[in-house]
């Protein structure tokens, strides 16, 4: 048992006794509601209930989140970041926890980005009285896959908490079972915000609204393009000018990986290379009337693979692409007045 | 085969030695000025950092001289920089630009992918011509290295610091036509003397240390010549990133002895920043930490404007200044970059670590 105690850090064996008292009592945990909580949330929330803890969420992107972000990082941070640091900042007196993993790679050969690997460094850098941060690093190894990789990871935060191995090995079984409900949903053509939730009706199909008149491919990472916030309501607004929206996330992950697989080199980043598969893929679909990337201002992987992917439309010459680039000053009117002009020239392009 | 590659500070003069010894015909851009810095900029992405518009417009003032082919490094990530040769190319090409690119780089599949690339280049010439080559080439980095040392060291002492720089031109450009290694040392070492027996100043100057991305460090054109303005300011300029400890690290895997000041510096970046994160994050953070304990009275950070590992470490740049008490200052270059108000923080932040530094004496 001694040695038990050594490893644990010194927070939480009071919160041990604490454990099996009643829901009040239950630690907290808090997850951030920016960048990974778009592709693992389900895991996370499955695997922290199962070992007997509340999961608390930050609210909704709105304005005092992104002024607290802008204010506690550099002005150079991409935007995702800054959102990231603000739900960091509105969740930090709730929670006797915060699960700020250290992702490096989700797959073999292939990084996140400079900025996530670097992310639990700097908010104990540039954030005072911030709760324990739960920063396990998520590496995969040449011969690991993405599975495994989180496996190893929420063992590791599991032990910090409980010795009954058996109950946290159950928890990410049961974990990855609902990530996997999660993925499957996406495919069914689900939009990511409804399927996060985890409770949808897959009938309510978002690529094939029936009224809408044009389909749109919509190219961007998750946290940018669902956080309505963020995107300025991005898909409602898509909605409401008559087109439907296709996304990546209902793109199956070997027809991507497939689509990257041309390239001429092998792209290290699994996000850019997510984009240029889906671009690839929706350059080949012969329904989509238009394409949308939405890029953050100063994404350092998006400024090469968008260059790639903007060559690659206008060499196809078939479909129409619009760049739309998104900071903390954007103005909603200016994206209404694009996003206008541009659905309007692709119903005159069917006209004619 | 006419071949050429990207400037990057005095860097270009080794490579040269070492391609002319292998018996390769060069075409080198033209030194690096404002007309590559437009060319590079129409054809790039906005936001695609400051060294690869740099690299595209000495690719296209290349091709005006005749150059076909493309000699440039490459690497896996998750720094941007692994990526530029497959970018560069799409561009190049979409230009009708018809050059071959011939990328060095760590193999992804098999060591099979850099022999085939070098045997393309080189054909079957005998190993030992290879490292005659090598090692005429590693002579002249070393002496650059030393030659630049030497001028970081006398320029803020010297009464005279533009006849330093004038004899440090012409040595430099002597490293440059030396035919043999003898030469080459022969050279440094006239210029130890000459730089030695010139008349210096009284004061001691101010120490400041310069960490950061690599290429933004080396070339004079990309930090609008940082070293020169800080060392005619009076200050003492240790940069961190040194060519020839960058070669033995890594590409000799630390095999032959090359010390720098910021040699050990990397293992101090923990506890601010735990991991590697691509470029030259790690050693930014962890040469700041070691200028800091060396009693520097200052520490100036240079990164490509989006430059990811960069902004990294400058994020966690408040609590090193925090824990040791003492000013950093970061810039961001791009093509932007106003001279004259690069100019002014400059000779703000001299200012305030001078009065900061006799503060810390005692004198104020």
């Amino acid at each position: 048992m001694n040695v038990m105690w050594d490893i644990i850090p010194i927070g939480i064996k009071i919160n041990f006794f604490y454990t099996n008292k009643g829901l009040d009592d239950m630690v907290k945990i808090g997850i951030p509601r920016a960048l990974f909580y778009y592709y693992y949330y389900p895991l996370w929330r499955e695997f922290f209930q199962n070992v007997g803890m509340e999961v608390i969420l930050s609210p909704e992107t709105n304005k005092e989140i992104l002024d607290n972000g802008i204010k506690a990082t550099l002005s150079e941070a991409c935007l995702p970041v800054k959102v990231f640091f603000g739900h960091v900042i509105a969740l930090a007196d709730q929670v006797d926890y915060l699960f700020v993993p250290r992702i490096t790679k989700v797959e073999p050969k292939a990084y996140i980005c400079p900025k996530f690997m670097g992310l639990p460094d700097m908010l104990r850098a540039r954030l005072h009285n911030l709760p324990h941060l739960i920063d396990t690093v998520v590496d995969t190894s040449s011969d690991g896959n993405s599975t495994q990789c989180w496996t190893d990871c929420l063992q590791e935060v599991g032990s910090m908490w409980t010795n009954n191995k058996h109950l946290v090995d159950s928890s990410i079984v049961a974990a990855l079972q609902e990530q996997n409900r999660f993925k499957q949903h996406l495919l069914d053509g689900i939009l990511l915000p409804d399927a996060i939730e985890g409770t949808v009706i897959p009938e309510v199909a978002a690529a094939s609204h029936p009224q809408q008149t044009i389909q749109i491919g919509v190219l961007g990472h998750p946290y940018n393009l669902y956080d309505p916030y963020i995107s300025m309501n991005l898909f409602k607004k898509l909605y409401s000018l008559g087109a439907s929206v296709v996304t990546p996330e209902s793109l199956a992950e070997n027809d991507i990986a497939k689509k990257a697989g041309m390239l001429p080199k092998r792209i290290f980043w699994t996000l850019g290379k997510r984009m240029i598969g889906s671009a690839l893929n929706f350059l080949e679909n012969k329904q989509l009337d238009g394409l949308i990337y939405l890029t953050s201002f100063g994404c350092g992987p998006e400024s090469l693979v968008e260059e790639l992917v903007v060559r690659w439309t206008k060499k196809q010459d078939r479909i129409p692409l619009m760049m739309l680039t998104i900071d903390e000053h954007t103005g909603e009117a200016g994206i209404i007045t694009r996003l206008e002009a541009f659905t309007e020239m692709i119903k005159r392009r069917h006209k004619a | 085969m006419k071949i050429t590659y990207p400037h990057m500070g005095n860097v270009c003069i080794v490579i040269k030695a070492l391609l002319t010894d292998l018996g390769l015909e060069l075409v080198l851009p033209p030194p690096t000025s404002r007309r590559t810095v437009e060319l590079g900029v129409r054809y790039s992405h906005e936001f695609a950092c400051f060294p690869f518009k740099l690299n595209l417009g000495n690719y296209l003032e290349a091709y005006e001289l005749g150059a076909d082919t493309i000699l440039m490094a490459g690497g896996v990530g998750p720094c941007r920089f692994g990526y530029y040769a497959q970018v560069q190319q799409q561009i190049l090409e979409d230009l009708g630009v018809k050059m071959e690119m011939v990328v060095l780089e760590p193999p992804d599949v098999s060591f099979h992918e850099v022999k085939d690339k070098i045997h393309y280049l080189i054909g079957d010439l005998p190993w030992w011509q290879v490292f005659k080559a090598v090692r005429f080439a590693w002579s002249k980095a070393r002496a650059i290295d030393t030659i630049e040392e030497k001028l970081l060291y006398f320029r803020p002492r010297v009464k005279e610091p533009i006849k330093l720089e004038g004899y440090f031109r012409e040595t430099l450009k002597e490293i440059d036509e030396a035919a043999d290694r003898r030469e080459v040392e022969r050279v440094v070492n006239s210029f130890l003397k000459k730089s030695e027996i010139m008349p210096q100043l009284s004061v001691k100057p101010l120490k400041v240390g310069l960490v950061g991305e690599i290429f933004t460090l080396l070339e004079p054109f990309a930090n609008y010549d940082m070293e020169r303005r800080l060392g005619l300011l009076g200050v003492e300029v240790t940069r961190s990133v040194w060519l020839s400890a960058w070669i033995n690290e890594h590409l000799c895997r630390g095999l032959l002895r090359v010390r720098t000041e910021c040699s050990d510096d990397k293992k101090l970046a923990a506890p601010y920043l735990n991991s590697f994160v691509g470029g030259h994050g790690v050693e930014t953070v962890g040469c700041t930490v070691g200028f800091a304990q060396r009693n520097y009275d200052g520490v100036i950070q240079l990164a490509p404007l989006t430059c990811m590992p960069e902004i990294v470490a400058h994020s966690v740049f408040p609590a090193v200044s925090e824990d040791y008490q003492i000013p950093l200052l970061t810039f961001y270059l791009d093509e932007l970059s106003g001279e004259a108000g690069l100019q002014t923080r400059l000779e703000a932040f001299v200012d305030l670590i001078s009065a900061y530094s006799r503060k810390k004496e005692g004198v104020l």
